[in-house]
């Protein structure tokens, strides 16, 4: 048993309507109880879809559980069968239905319902919903991929997008683009878009693109094995990577990597002047293996970022995250603890996060500034403008995003020389957010007398967006009055990092009071 | 003065029960307002992964601050053996309580796996409750999907909460159902001013706000949902005030007169008192009423409030009712409401929901009230829709906020007008 308050990941059988809704000609007859039907909000509020998912509830109440729940089970699978008149279903239990064990794969066996019955085993109490679609589509593939002869042109699959993706819609447009500027056509994009119909010509691609190795790794491998196909291992989420991407297509194919780059814009804009400012920004990077991967060369090598710290919420990447994580000279974070992720946010005080919805939330009450790059996303993630990760337009889109959080160059310098300004302080964070203006009140300048007599900080009122004490004794080290006021003066977006450094820097030393000198020394010690 | 009531009600309308797929949530989603309600509780969901994600997808955005509840959530190794389990719990339990020094009250929430593997959690809240009080009170009731139905959640919390309710024998008048507290406070200023002082809530926003019934209770209901609590007050001696529930500028008078009658208060007394937010609130439905005058509404069941919106909306703002359909029908307690509906609406009673859906196709009502499931796919078709959930997440009762419940309903209408020069590229996008 395990206390949880937020979840990275739903129960598996929403992965599996991940894949079910992301099809067409599927129906997914689930052994649910009333109330489980909650997912398809998921699908249609934040995904904005406008039909409901292809999935059929049971709906067993209690009152049935001693009487005759799989016959309930067999009447919902023949009643969707005759009204959605899908070409497969496929067919499992919910976490309560798993209990009562009624096996659903027999049932709807046993029915000869004249159409392909998928059975998925999704143990609920063990996996969870990445390890849904991944599973899904596997049993998906499995079941209705032929065996048939190649295309004549070089086509390639496209697996891996799923229902409630991270920009997934977007990827499929840019990555087709891509491989059409090198002469390969594409065969079939699954499971977004498909119908079973088009998983039994799987086959007839020369190989397979595999988006996102956590929901199609396992279909890839078994279409490798069966069908011959070889399938790409880089995910092509920025420059660098749709470089080592396209040379990859041309070894498997042996085209030419052609490609046009009039379009790409992030190095440029990278290397203007007015990006200086970015160098060094500490980010810390938390998501799904396959984005945090990508985030992390991006930030190193195309934005020039220190990467402070990174981890991943799904078990099945903890070795290549761990190992990534070596390289960059950090620890890896494994873990769908809510808490814990934001504890160690909060203790390495990076300048920005790269993370999750469940990120942003964190990031919101330390007041630190974060861009989403990974599922699970929430409704604005769905933008209505073209907005993939993948292939060059990714990286121009991915620039934006994760710059648009910080406070610009120009500003910065500003806000660090007239931060005492009465309109334009710090505490009023970066100018092109909105927000209501928040002039200095009167009273904050009386700060500094009040907080020699006290000897300590006053309270600040405690505000969402500033819940980060100015000073949080760690350990032994105490902070003396003046240093803690001249901490102050630094601006919001560096203060976090000056005290962590500080601290770090009288650890080090064996300074158990730190006073403005040693504040001045740590800053001239970490000096870059 | 109130219109008359019509000739011919629903009191005998034959009800269409159905049953099948539900779209429905099931009661562990009346943590997501109990908890806000009840500021020294803390809600420990024991159940499965599904029941946190359906926690947090419900709510539809996550709470800044650390929430007030939280799943346990089983695994493998708790399913094989259920002593196991309890003593996982406790220790989950004793591990949340140290972190958590400010909680008085603990409700341990069933689920439908913890009912179908009989988790005893009744049996654990009294272990706990001996463990750890007097400084925290421990209590059970179950919100699993097999049991309870969205709202039934919320009955089946305040429930739990009867039998450790302390006795008396004064004449007390006891609010039942959990409101925003400005909307409690309104009612209970209302009462005040009609010399009726003696009135507690349950739930209490704190534990310590000590609550005790008796046979001189009476209790009146806030919600139309609290069948099984209106059982155990009944249970302990208490005596129910029946009325149409308070919505819209009728609904709240006759609820206030009902109790007013009860009271003896004064009738001058009790017009001088109701006159101006009684006109205030016809105003501010007036408003929403020329939207809604001549319109029709469908109701898909959803949170048992159906009923009565559906006689608010018939009645105060000119609307037609198709169907209104509830996922339980306590006839005990919606009797007055059923009256007042007039006659014409089919009422039904549980779901299957492909069926309704073709009802809802063939009737195409100006406005769909629904769960958040269906409606984009019903605004794709060019239907209009209202979400349900907001009727239950969006004060709502009583004169001031009806208003507020007229334009929930106008709103969805007044959009699409303001939009009806894009209707030709309305098509959604996928």
């Amino acid at each position: 048993m395990k206390l949880t308050l937020w979840t990275y990941e739903g129960p598996p059988h929403v992965g599996a309507m991940r894949v079910a809704t992301a099809m067409k000609g599927l129906h997914y007859v689930l052994h649910a109880p009333q109330g489980d039907t909650y997912a398809d909000l998921l699908f249609t509020m934040i995904e904005r879809r406008d039909h409901r998912p292809p999935v059929t509830y049971t709906t067993f109440q209690a009152r049935d559980l001693g009487g005759d729940t799989a016959t309930l089970f067999k009447t919902a699978c023949q009643d969707a069968v005759d009204r959605f008149a899908p070409e497969a279903i496929i067919v499992g239990a919910s976490c309560t239905a798993e209990l009562i064990q009624d096996n659903p794969a027999g049932l709807a066996g046993s029915m000869n319902l004249g159409l392909p019955v998928i059975p998925l085993d999704l143990p609920s109490y063990q996996r969870k919903e990445g390890f849904g679609t991944d599973e899904t589509f596997l049993q998906i593939v499995r079941h209705l991929a032929q065996p048939c002869v190649r295309t004549e042109q070089i086509t390639a699959n496209l697996i891996g997008p799923t229902a409630l993706g991270f920009r997934h819609r977007d990827d499929i447009t840019e990555l087709t683009r891509l491989l059409a500027e090198m002469g390969i056509g594409v065969n079939v994009v699954a499971p977004m878009g498909a119908r079973p119909s088009d998983i039994a010509r799987l086959g007839a691609a020369h190989f397979n693109v595999l988006m996102y190795p956590e929901h199609a790794e396992s279909a890839a491998r078994w279409l490798e094995t069966n069908f011959k196909q070889p399938y790409t291992k880089t995910v092509p989420i920025g420059v660098g990577a749709t470089r080592d991407f396209l040379t990859e297509v041309s070894k498997i194919t042996g085209l030419a990597p052609k490609t046009d780059t009039t379009r790409l814009r992030l190095p440029w804009w990278t290397r203007s002047v007015d990006s200086t400012y970015l160098t060094g920004k500490r980010v810390f990077i938390f998501g799904d293996g396959t984005h945090v991967a990508a985030a992390a060369r991006i930030a190193r090598e195309e934005m020039g970022f220190e990467v402070a710290g990174l981890g991943c919420f799904n078990r099945e990447m903890a070795r290549p995250i761990r190992t990534l994580a070596k390289d960059y000279g950090v620890e890896a974070l494994i873990s769908d603890d809510y808490l814990e992720v934001e504890a160690t946010i909060a203790a390495l005080q990076p300048e920005m996060i790269l993370g999750t919805q469940m990120e942003r939330h964190i990031g919101k009450r330390l007041g630190i500034p974060c861009a989403v790059i990974s599922a699970p996303v929430h409704v604005q993630d769905f933008p209505a403008r073209y907005s993939p990760q993948m292939g060059w337009e990714g990286a121009n889109v991915i620039f934006d995003t994760w710059v648009h959080p910080l406070v610009m160059g120009l500003e910065e310098h500003l806000l660090h020389m007239f931060r005492d300004d009465f309109e334009f302080h710090d505490d009023a964070g970066a100018s092109h957010h909105g927000g209501a203006h928040k002039p200095r009140e009167a009273a904050a300048e009386a700060v500094p007398a009040a907080a020699e007599e006290a000897g300590s900080m006053p309270d600040e009122p405690a505000s969402l967006d500033q819940a980060v004490p100015v000073v949080q004794p760690s350990g032994e080290i105490v902070w003396l009055s003046d240093a803690e006021a001249e901490l102050k003066k630094i601006p919001f977006f560096v203060r976090g990092k000056a005290r962590r450094n500080t601290e770090t820097y009288a650890q080090t030393k064996g300074v158990t009071a730190i006073s403005v000198e040693t504040l001045y020394e740590a800053k001239a010690h970490y000096a870059r | 003065m109130n219109a008359p009531a019509p000739a011919l009600g629903c009191t005998n309308t034959p009800v269409l029960k159905e049953r099948g797929q539900r779209e429905v949530f099931c009661g562990l989603t009346g943590i997501i307002w109990l908890h806000r309600k009840m500021q020294d509780a803390f809600f420990l969901v024991v159940g499965s992964r599904t029941c946190a994600h359906l926690l947090q997808s419900a709510a539809g955005v996550m709470i800044f601050a650390e929430p007030r509840f939280g799943t346990a959530i089983l695994e493998e190794k708790d399913l094989a053996g259920l002593a196991d389990a309890q003593t996982e719990l406790d220790r989950e339990v004793d591990r949340l309580l140290s972190r958590r020094p400010d909680i008085r009250q603990l409700f341990l929430v069933g689920s439908c796996p913890s009912e179908v593997i009989k988790l005893d959690l009744h049996r654990a809240a009294e272990r706990m409750s001996v463990k750890h009080a007097p400084h925290v009170r421990v209590l059970n009731y179950s919100g699993s999907g097999i049991e309870t139905t969205f709202t039934q959640g919320e009955d089946a919390c305040l429930a739990s909460m009867v039998p450790t309710l302390g006795a008396t024998a004064e004449k007390e008048l006891l609010l039942v159902g959990a409101l925003p507290d400005v909307v409690e406070d309104q009612a209970m200023a209302l009462l005040a001013a009609l010399g009726i002082t003696k009135v507690r809530c349950l739930p209490a926003r704190r534990s310590a706000d000590a609550l005790a019934i008796g046979p001189n209770t009476v209790f009146a209901l806030l919600q139309p949902f609290l069948g099984d609590t209106h059982a155990a007050l009944t249970r302990r001696g208490a005596r129910h005030i029946p009325a149409p529930f308070p919505f819209g500028a009728e609904g709240t008078t006759l609820w206030l007169q009902a109790i007013a009658t009860e009271f003896g208060v004064d009738p001058d007394l009790f017009a001088k008192v109701t006159a101006a937010p009684r006109a205030r609130a016809e105003k501010a439905v007036a408003a929403a009423t020329q939207t809604l005058s001549g319109k029709s509404i469908f109701f898909f069941p959803d949170s048992q409030l159906e009923i009565p919106l559906a006689r608010f909306l018939t009645r105060e703002c000119g609307m037609t009712a198709i169907e209104v359909g509830t996922p339980f029908l306590h006839r005990d307690l919606l009797g007055p409401d059923l009256a007042l509906l007039a006659h014409g609406p089919t009422i039904s009673e549980g779901q299957d929901v492909d069926k309704q859906l073709t009802r809802a196709r063939a009737a195409r009502a100006d406005l769909t009230v629904c769960g958040l499931g269906l409606a984009n796919p019903l605004e794709a078709e060019g239907m209009a829709t209202k979400w349900a959930i907001e009727l239950v997440f969006t004060p709502v009762h009583f004169y001031e906020q009806a208003g507020d419940l007229a334009a929930l309903f106008a709103r969805p209408l007044r959009r699409r007008a303001l939009l009806a020069p894009l209707a030709p590229d309305m098509e959604a996008a996928e």
